[in-house]
């Protein structure tokens, strides 16, 4: 098990890698420099700033000395904040969205199951109906939809909730936004949950179960939610995938200093080195989470596990 | 009073009558037998005892267990019944275990929920009924998953769950169907041997396993009972019409005549070896150097258990699966091994009918064309009613109407679905034709009729048939010769009543006990031999047969035999002429 | 097919019928500005059927434009993710063995990949191009599509049927179009309707954060963008395009899961 863990942490240095070429060309394949924005430059000075930022050199150099830095854990310096690096400037953000993401992936896990559940058990009736309904409605609402909707019923309508987050202490602040981006992924895992539950439960081991005796909690406890978790599992991935992108609009709604803010702010402000490191960040947090994934498939499955 | 009391007990599906009127009885200790074809409402009988059956079901009837109303009991009354006093055996036993769990934990989980034992006490109770079901080293298999076992030792698992909390009636559903029939002996011994007080309701299409273990036997046709009665009585003087007709199925025709073969080799297959790549580069050798040589207008029948390499060496054969070593000849010509690389006209020769009819047919198309694509292939010459004409000619002789052209595969029963998978093979004009367990999903009156009809066929188109099979039965009514594989050799060649009468292979011979018989006074169905076939991944060495054989010696572990000349028999022993 | 399916499917039609006439039928262009009528609340008088927006500009023609474009553009894009992913995914099925476990290794890489950073990213450094918008959406969403036809084809090629037509003599082009294509067709077409929605909320979303559809064009995640500022005084800039938006996912999705469900019921593969 742990030498299958190791095998496919090297197996996912490859693919880091084309990320990190594939970002850093894209990057310098644009045309126009960081400095283009700025008021006229005297060639001299524009000259010391790029030496400085080492764009003086030939692109592979650039590149390697590039990569030498991420594999120290040095993305550069940012073009925009010119005061900070890059990795300060995702260490600062990232405990914030991390905090965020967290709790949505957590919230949507625990609703969606729970009423995906519920809708198996009861499949058919006007209950599943109107849950099913409303998963349906919750995947066909985007989360820049939900979060300005929720805020103007429950921040400018109501009042119940604050709308932003400066100046606002305590978790009243994360409400909102841990909502708006939990429930697009609330439904779909209610409607994942609930089409596998259906399936496990019409399998025969499950009429085994029935037939011993063990009643429906224990069936379902013991017997059917492990198999059920299953596809839920390899959601996962996409998930997290979908609550990074998803932290991108809710933070630049409800200004939460988090990543994603960054994100934007450094695509709009054309700071290179930023969006760069952060896509790097990205996707190496995506790719190892995938892993994670995988290596919890194993766990629950012993079919794989013994393999 | 009897224990279960089933009273004019009927099962409906909005407006379907799947049990209509079923009654009968079962009393303490004693062991009856649930007979029928699919459809018969076998099963949902079983189920309804059990309190089973979905909630669309409408049930009206009465079943009593022990003078208590099973029919709208409530959950709880009910979970208190199952396992403890009514417990239930299913037919996959890899389907009806939970392939998440440990075995250990899953029957532990039964004692624990009925509040019977748990913890240490719970694991000695079970780790000493999985040694009374006969699973070795019982104190290690209890962490052991599902997939990690064998067919045989799934059921026997499964028999164990269902005897752990003793219960009074034991209900086992088609228990042996899904196993082979050498494990099917072992499996319906252990059941009689344990069972000892507990009732048994033996539910199975298998006349044969009736036979010789149930001292009542109930059957089943459409939902209703029509006939029932000590087992004796009924096999000796069937009352019912429907009763003689699977009586008759079951017994095979014995009276079947075949033409005589032609002299001159027809299709001679030498050294076939097939190896498939399984996980990344193991390699399995599925068939290890059979021949074959067969006469026009002799049909051969191979039999084998799973494992036994005899679909491979079809697929083989046939260039579906390239052979590795050895060569095809067709009429004196050696075929390619890649069936992508015979030409157009000698494929045609060689056709095949699926055991899965329906699954051989292409799902988006109806019957008229499935049947007339061989001429869009072969006759692209023919006209729109040239073909018409044919493809209802063709319908007519396979006995379909042409009231089926119009239909899609899944529009059709089994036995239709292999109707139009024959009239499709038959279109080409085949000189031979493969048949791959073609009736082994088929119900026994169903079977006999397609049988009647490749006869019927043959007598008319004059081609060589291969019947691949699994069932003795089978082959005795369909083949000239007779050749058993086992683990992928031959094992015994021989004329098919020559082979009845004198089995010269230990093997053979087990096969031929182990085969249930429908008739009471001699039923069949023996242990013979223990054990099950071992994977193809690490076949024993010597005899493959010898860790599986009761007249294995030392020899036999170390020199694998030849296959060579015993009597009019070709057997693969060493000891043949002695046993 | 059933009535789920006829009645999504004309809704859908109805929705781009009115916006491609609407838009000629009212008085009021998409960019015509007009400062003495902002944020105005919608009404039948002057034919702002939507009202105005912050700009005194017509929100029904502007809604109307942001439908056209977001239909427009994920249309293309699920067709781009059609043919990469149907042709992709019919090779490596077909071909099997190491071909095709070349070929999807490659699509498991790009698979773990937070693809909508790199569009990001694309949109950044080459500027809005609306022809790269339909690249970049069909570029990711064609992975899932080749994922679904190599597997369908793979066991397509397995199953019987298609071994009996190699019998038979059938060359590989009559297996592959008579017996392989038909059977692929449905979960193709299910699956391009559910790639729609895909596209569009990828659309949407870079029109969202200024990334995609530049002014005075517009789309609806761009109005939803515009709203959102202006909530608090004029909500029904914000409720109008996000209503809009919702609807027509909600009736790609359902119609997608009917069609997927009329397809099972058919026991088709």
């Amino acid at each position: 098990m742990l030498l299958y863990a190791l095998k496919r942490l090297l197996g996912a240095i490859p693919t880091l890698l084309l990320v990190i070429t594939l970002a850093f060309l894209m990057v310098h394949a644009a045309p126009g420099g960081p400095f283009d924005d700025e008021r006229v430059l005297p060639p001299e000075t524009r000259a010391a700033l790029e030496a400085a930022y080492n764009l003086d050199q030939p692109l592979h150099r650039q590149f390697l000395n590039y990569l030498a830095g991420v594999v120290t854990g040095d993305l550069g310096p940012s073009y925009h904040y010119r005061d900070y690096s890059v990795a300060e400037l995702i260490g600062n953000a990232f405990p914030v969205s991390l905090q965020l993401g967290s709790m949505a992936i957590l919230l949507a896990v625990l609703a969606g199951v729970a009423a995906g559940t519920y809708a198996a058990l009861h499949r058919n009736t006007l209950l599943d109906r109107i849950v099913m309904g409303l998963a349906l409605t919750g995947i066909s609402i985007p989360v820049f939809v939900i979060a300005p909707v929720l805020v103007l019923l429950f921040a400018v309508k109501l009042q119940w909730l604050p709308a932003g987050w400066s100046g606002n202490d305590g978790a009243g602040r994360l409400i909102l936004p841990v909502v708006s981006l939990a429930l697009p992924q609330i439904a779909y895992i209610a409607r994942l949950t609930r089409a596998s539950m259906i399936d496990v439960l019409s399998s025969d081991f499950i009429r085994t179960a029935r037939a011993q005796g063990l009643g429906t909690r224990a069936v379902i406890r013991y017997h059917a939610l492990q198999p059920a978790m299953l596809p839920v599992l390899s959601y996962m991935g996409p998930a997290i995938a979908a609550i990074l992108t998803g932290s991108v609009v809710v933070e630049e709604i409800f200004g939460i200093p988090g990543l994603g803010r960054f994100f934007v702010n450094g695509a709009l402000n054309r700071d290179y080195t930023l969006v760069l490191g952060i896509v790097i960040f990205y996707a190496a947090l995506v790719v190892l989470l995938n892993l994670l994934v995988d290596l919890l498939y194993g766990v629950i499955d012993p079919r794989i596990r013994r393999r | 009073m009897s224990l279960l009391e089933i009273d004019n007990l009927s099962v409906g599906y909005g407006g379907q009558t799947a049990v209509d009127g079923v009654s009968f009885a079962i009393g303490a200790g004693e062991s009856v037998g649930l007979v029928g074809e699919s459809g018969s409402g076998k099963s949902q009988t079983a189920l309804a005892v059990l309190g089973l059956l979905p909630a669309t079901a409408e049930v009206r009837g009465s079943v009593r267990f022990a003078g208590e109303e099973i029919l709208g009991a409530t959950e709880s009354a009910l979970d208190a019944l199952r396992a403890t006093r009514i417990a239930m055996v299913f037919q996959d036993p890899m389907q009806a275990l939970n392939p998440y769990r440990s075995i250990g934990s899953q029957l532990g989980r039964i004692l624990a929920h009925h509040g019977l034992a748990a913890g240490s006490a719970a694991r000695e109770r079970v780790i000493a009924m999985l040694e009374r079901v006969g699973l070795p080293d019982a104190q290690r298999q209890y962490r052991a998953y599902p997939h990690e076992l064998s067919g045989g030792m799934r059921q026997r698992v499964m028999i164990a769950s269902a005897l752990l909390c003793e219960p009074e009636l034991l209900i086992a559903d088609e228990p042996t169907t899904a196993l082979d029939v050498t494990v099917q002996a072992q499996i319906l011994d252990l059941l009689e041997v344990l069972r000892q007080d507990t009732a048994l309701l033996l539910i199975t299409h298998d006349l044969g396993v009736i036979a010789g273990r149930c001292e009542r036997m109930v059957v089943l046709d459409k939902g209703r009972v029509v006939e029932q009665g000590a087992t004796r009585d009924v096999f000796e003087a069937p009352a019912h019409e429907h009763t003689r007709a699977l009586l008759e199925a079951a017994r095979g025709d014995r009276d079947i005549s075949l033409e005589p073969p032609a002299p001159e080799t027809c299709l001679d297959v030498s050294g076939a070896r097939v190896e498939y790549t399984v996980a990344g580069r193991q390699r399995l050798s599925a068939v290890r150097g059979v021949d074959m040589d067969v006469r026009a207008g002799e049909n051969v029948a191979i039999v084998g258990e799973s494992g036994s390499g005899k679909s491979s060496f079809a697929r083989g054969l046939l260039g579906l699966v390239p052979l590795r070593e050895g060569r095809v000849r067709f009429r004196g010509a050696e075929l390619p091994r890649d069936l992508d690389d015979r030409p157009r006209g000698q494929r045609a020769a060689l056709q095949l009918v699926f055991q899965d009819a329906a699954a051989s047919l292409n799902p988006q198309m109806r019957v008229a064309d499935l049947v007339a694509e061989p001429l869009g292939i072969h006759r692209k010459n023919l006209d729109g009613d040239a073909r018409r004409a044919r493809v209802a000619a063709m319908l007519e002789k396979v006995g379909l109407g042409i009231e089926h052209l119009d239909r899609y595969p899944h529009e059709l029963s089994g036995g239709q679905a292999q109707r139009v998978a024959i009239a499709r093979a038959l279109m080409l004009e085949p000189d031979v034709l493969v048949c791959d367990e073609a009736v082994a999903a088929l119900d026994g009156t169903v079977r006999e009729r397609i049988l009647e009809l490749l006869r019927r066929q043959q007598r008319e188109g004059g081609f060589t048939i291969i019947f691949i099979t699994h069932d003795l039965t089978v082959a005795r009514e369909i083949s000239h010769r007779v050749i058993v594989m086992y683990l992928g050799e031959t094992v015994e060649q021989a004329a098919t009543d020559d082979l009845f009468a004198s089995p010269a292979h230990p093997y053979t011979k087990a096969l031929l006990r182990a085969a249930p018989a429908p008739d009471p006074a001699n039923p069949g169905g023996k242990t013979s031999v223990s054990g099950e076939t071992p994977s193809p991944l690490q076949p024993p060495s010597g005899c493959a047969f010898h860790p599986r054989c009761p007249h294995a010696r030392e020899r036999c572990r170390d020199e694998a035999p030849q296959l060579r000349e015993v009597g009019r028999s070709l057997v693969r022993c060493h000891f043949a002429e002695e046993l | 097919m059933s009535r789920g399916i006829k009645v999504c499917g004309g809704i859908l039609l109805g929705i781009v019928v009115v916006a491609l006439l609407g838009p000629m039928l009212s008085p009021h262009s998409y960019d015509q500005v007009n400062f003495d009528a902002q944020l105005m609340a919608p009404t039948t008088s002057d034919g702002h059927l939507f009202g105005t927006d912050d700009l005194g500009r017509d929100l029904f023609v502007r809604s109307m434009l942001g439908v056209q474009v977001t239909i427009l553009v994920a249309v293309v894009a699920s067709i781009v993710s059609l043919v990469i992913g149907v042709v992709y995914g019919a090779i490596a099925g077909y071909a099997g063995g190491r071909v095709d476990a070349l070929m999807m290794r490659f699509v498991d890489t790009l698979y773990a990949l937070p693809f909508i950073f790199f569009v990001i990213l694309l949109m950044v450094a080459f500027e809005r191009n609306f022809l790269l918008i339909f690249v970049a959406i069909g570029a990711i969403n064609w992975l899932d599509m080749a994922r679904i036809v190599r597997g369908q084809t793979l066991s397509l090629r397995e199953r019987e049927f298609v071994e009996a037509a190699r019998l038979m003599g059938a060359s590989p082009a009559r297996v592959l179009f008579r017996h392989i294509a038909p059977n692929l067709v449905g979960v193709v077409v299910v699956y391009v309707t559910l790639t729609i929605p895909q596209a569009i909320l990828v659309e949407s979303f870079l029109s969202f954060l200024g990334l995609g559809i530049q002014e005075p064009q517009t789309s609806l995640g761009s109005l939803v963008y515009a709203g959102v500022a202006q909530m608090e005084g004029a909500s029904h800039m914000l409720l109008i395009p996000a209503t809009l938006l919702a609807t027509i996912l909600l009736l790609f999705n359902f119609l997608g899961d009917a069609l997927r469900d009329a397809f099972d019921a058919r026991g088709g593969v």
